[in-house]
């Protein structure tokens, strides 16, 4: 039998290394935790627990003692800004070397000082770190990197590329050093702020002006459907300016494509609009889609009138007398009805409740009559009357029968109230019998004496 | 001898209910100024028997599960042939019988009619007092509504707070940690069987003891000197007016104001906002909100609840500590007990519905 040796044994044999190398490896290794650990203190100790006016960085100490303001500033405004969160400092966006103490060295452009850039440098300034995908790794791996390149995109960014320098880059939106994240309700660029940020220039009329376009999107947004939701409602999903815009690619949407923006949340109603008979000659005209009923920016909260061809109707504004008339007719009067039966069956249901009756198994059944109103109103988009009433006729069945059982409710409280009336006559006759026969035995014979 | 007599004659061979009808012919009642409170006995057991007859009617149609017990309360007051008066007047007459029970166990207390040798009279009617109330609040679950069913929770929570017993007591009385069908059919099964069996030997022994000792005359009032009336048929019938009444009231309650039955229990959903136990339990609830979270490092609620019990343990046994009641201080000493403790159950009430 032939013993081959262990290879293992072999292996570790051949790593045996000199006492003196081993040493010298061990010394390295500890000069190598020393400084890492002198590195690392030295990053909390300048990160974690000081204020920049503290930084050791000659940009803050310089500015934060400057008595111009507009120098001054940015120092106090970064305390809170997200960069600075991240542990970045006024270098990492304007270059320069903070080591330096004088001002020739700190501003020095051999290491890379920049300065202030100009309104045409901002997307690039910004877009340095911001459209690098690796590097924003490092921060936010949700973060989208595209926004430069979509800047470009928009009414913004293609005015600024031809030399505007009026129009809103990065900063008009989000700030300057005191930049939040869009989540945080201090931001610019929070739900609840963005169209005050977008009103502070699409809201100033002189500013407009050069451009002819309306400045009133502001106010007649607050009035919106959408903004009573937002700002009344705190829903933080209804829709501000960007959702409907875009937001660094902002751009008012062309005609034909509103009903795709407004799709984004009305998605059935877009869809139906879409397959409807308004979409081709609205298209046509130039209409905007929807638009033409809802308006844009101070959308209104729907009525059922809209559909009709009374007072409020958006119908009438395009048919009169003619097929379109006769289908919003319709459509009108069966929303109507049903609206009207819901009430009623509501009122009745409520007062029978209030009466003491039990109706609750009539008012969970009109629940589906108030469902099916809804559907109904969504289908009005088809703009065919035999659409809508697939969803009224059996809603105004339910409904009418809710209403049956309010009255129901109330014959048999009649009939309750009628039944104890009677009861109690024969009851109160039968305690008077027992009285006058007590009274008839106790004429008679004298009680028992004790 | 007619068809009655023979009848009569033949029962009485293998019943002897001759020497029964003597004994009820021979039976007297007192009179003098407080008899009024002794038809209280008898209207708080007509009104048990009431119960008992809507019960059995509710039973037929009751399905004791967290998935059915809602609905079929629902379908018993809107779909069963005056399963509404049935059942409202179930909840209408549990309530005035609490109510009928504080009575007459207050006017016994002063009239101190438990002293000897009524004391087991006495002691039984405290049981059967909370032998009622177990029924409500037993009963009160079983609609499976929200209020109950928060009710339910809060309630057997303070019984979990005792300690050692406390826990165990909770899982029992619930059937599990939390509220569930669990507890509904265990109540149930308190409800109409475990109750009902208690409270039949106890009223027996209670009305046992009633006959065999008869109406006390309060101390003060010299029985020798009082006219009397016969139980049969003069007091008998001057309770049936009482009683005929009460239907009266029972049915103008159920029509006039029909019992809820509110919204199906849902554990997941919030508790109603000023949720309040059933008016019998209100003013120990009120009472324990009052006590402070710690009393000399003693938790409050512990603390209350042993108040409550020591309370209940010394009602029990009032004839036992006041032997002689009729007379100097301590008849002073004990009146003054009562009233205060009818003050404090009705400003307590009060302050609890307030609010």
């Amino acid at each position: 039998m032939v013993i081959t040796p262990n290879r293992n044994i072999e292996k570790h044999m051949n790593r045996q290394r000199p006492l003196a190398v081993t040493l010298a490896k061990r010394r390295r290794a500890i000069t190598i935790l020393g400084v890492v650990s002198i590195a690392a203190a030295a990053y909390f100790f300048t990160f974690s627990g000081r204020s920049l006016a503290q930084e050791t960085s000659s940009c803050v100490v310089c500015h934060s003692s400057l008595a111009d303001g507009r120098l001054s500033e940015p120092v106090k405004a970064f305390e809170h800004d997200i960069h600075r969160s991240k542990g970045l400092s006024c270098n990492d966006c304007h270059g320069g070397n903070p080591a330096k103490n004088d001002k020739a060295g700190a501003k020095d452009r051999m290491w890379g000082y920049i300065g202030k850039p100009t309104a045409q440098q901002l997307p690039a300034f910004c877009g340095k770190c911001h459209s690098d995908a690796s590097l924003m790794k490092n921060f936010n791996p949700t973060l989208r990197v595209d926004q430069a390149q979509e800047y470009f995109t928009s009414e913004h960014g293609r005015r600024l590329k031809a030399g505007d320098q009026n129009v809103a880059t990065c900063v008009s939106c989000h700030g300057v050093h005191g930049i939040r994240a869009p989540d945080d309700p201090l931001s610019w660029v929070y739900p609840l702020n963005v169209a005050e940020t977008c009103g502070k220039c699409h809201g100033d009329a002189q500013r407009m002006s050069g451009y002819g376009i309306a400045h009133d999107q502001y106010d007649k947004y607050k009035s919106s459907v959408h903004a009573n939701a937002l700002y009344e409602k705190h829903d933080l999903s209804a829709p501000t300016c960007n959702d409907c815009h875009g937001n660094h690619g902002a751009l008012p949407p062309g005609v034909t494509a509103v009903a795709n923006v407004c799709g984004q949340c009305h998605t059935r109603q877009a869809e139906l609009f879409q397959k409807g008979p308004h979409k081709e000659p609205f298209d046509k005209l130039r209409r905007g889609d929807c638009l033409k009923c809802h308006s844009n920016h101070d959308v209104m909260p729907p009525t059922d009138q809209m559909a009709g061809v009374g007072q409020g109707s958006v119908c009438t504004s395009c048919h009169n007398n003619d097929a379109g008339f006769a289908v919003a007719k319709r459509i009108g009067k069966g929303l109507e009805d049903l609206n009207a039966k819901v009430d009623d069956a509501n009122d009745i249901l409520g007062r029978a409740e209030r009466a003491g009756m039990e109706v609750s198994r009539p008012k969970f059944e009109l629940h589906d009559s108030v469902g099916a109103l809804t559907q109904a109103r969504v289908l009005t988009h088809t703009s065919s009357a035999d659409e809508v009433e697939k969803a009224l006729v059996p809603a105004m069945e339910v409904a009418t029968k809710s209403y049956d059982a309010g009255e129901s409710a109330f014959s048999e409280l009649s009939y309750r109230r009628k039944g104890l009336a009677l009861s109690l006559v024969f009851i109160l006759f039968l305690a008077l019998l027992v009285y006058l026969k007590i009274r008839q035995i106790e004429r008679e014979p004298e009680p028992v004496e004790s | 001898m007619t068809k009655t007599d023979a009848l009569f004659l033949w029962l009485d061979e293998r019943l002897g209910i001759k020497s029964l009808a003597e004994m009820a012919q021979k039976k007297e009642v007192p009179r003098h100024r407080h008899s009024i409170w002794y038809y209280f006995g008898g209207m708080t057991l007509f009104l048990f028997a009431v119960q008992v007859v809507t019960g059995i009617l509710l039973l037929l149609y009751y399905r004791p599960s967290s998935e059915g017990a809602f609905e079929s309360v629902q379908f018993i007051i809107t779909e069963v042939q005056f399963g509404w008066l049935i059942r409202s007047v179930h909840s209408w007459s549990a309530n005035l019988l609490i109510a009928a029970l504080f009575i007459h166990m207050f006017s016994v207390y002063f009239m101190s009619a438990y002293r000897a040798p009524r004391e087991i009279t006495w002691v039984s009617g405290v049981l059967l007092l909370f032998i009622c109330i177990a029924f409500g609040f037993s009963g009160y679950l079983l609609p499976w509504n929200k209020l109950a069913f928060f009710a339910t929770k809060v309630g057997t929570e303070i019984t979990g707070v005792i300690p050692l017993v406390g826990p165990p007591m909770l899982r029992f009385l619930r059937g599990s940690d939390e509220v569930t069908g669990a507890t509904l059919t265990r109540f149930f099964g308190f409800h109409v069987a475990v109750l009902p069996a208690a409270a039949t030997v106890l009223i027996f022994i209670h009305v046992l003891l009633v006959q065999m000792h008869g109406m006390s005359v309060p101390p003060g009032i010299d029985a020798a000197k009082l006219k009397k009336m016969k139980f049969v048929p003069n007091f008998a019938l001057r309770d049936l007016i009482g009683w005929i009444l009460a239907v009266g009231v029972l049915a103008a309650l159920a029509a006039i104001f029909p019992w809820e039955l509110g919204e199906k229990a849902d554990a997941f959903a919030s508790a109603p906002a000023g949720i309040k136990p059933e008016w019998y339990f209100l003013f120990m609830f009120q009472t324990l909100k009052y006590i402070p979270a710690k009393v000399l490092s003693i938790d409050g609620e512990i603390l209350g609840i042993l108040g409550f019990g020591l309370g209940g343990l010394f009602w029990i046994l009032v004839p036992f500590i006041n032997k002689t009641p009729g007379h100097g201080t301590r008849k002073w000493v004990f009146n003054i007990i009562g009233i205060f403790i009818v003050l404090f159950i009705v400003v307590m009430t009060i302050v609890g519905y307030l609010a």
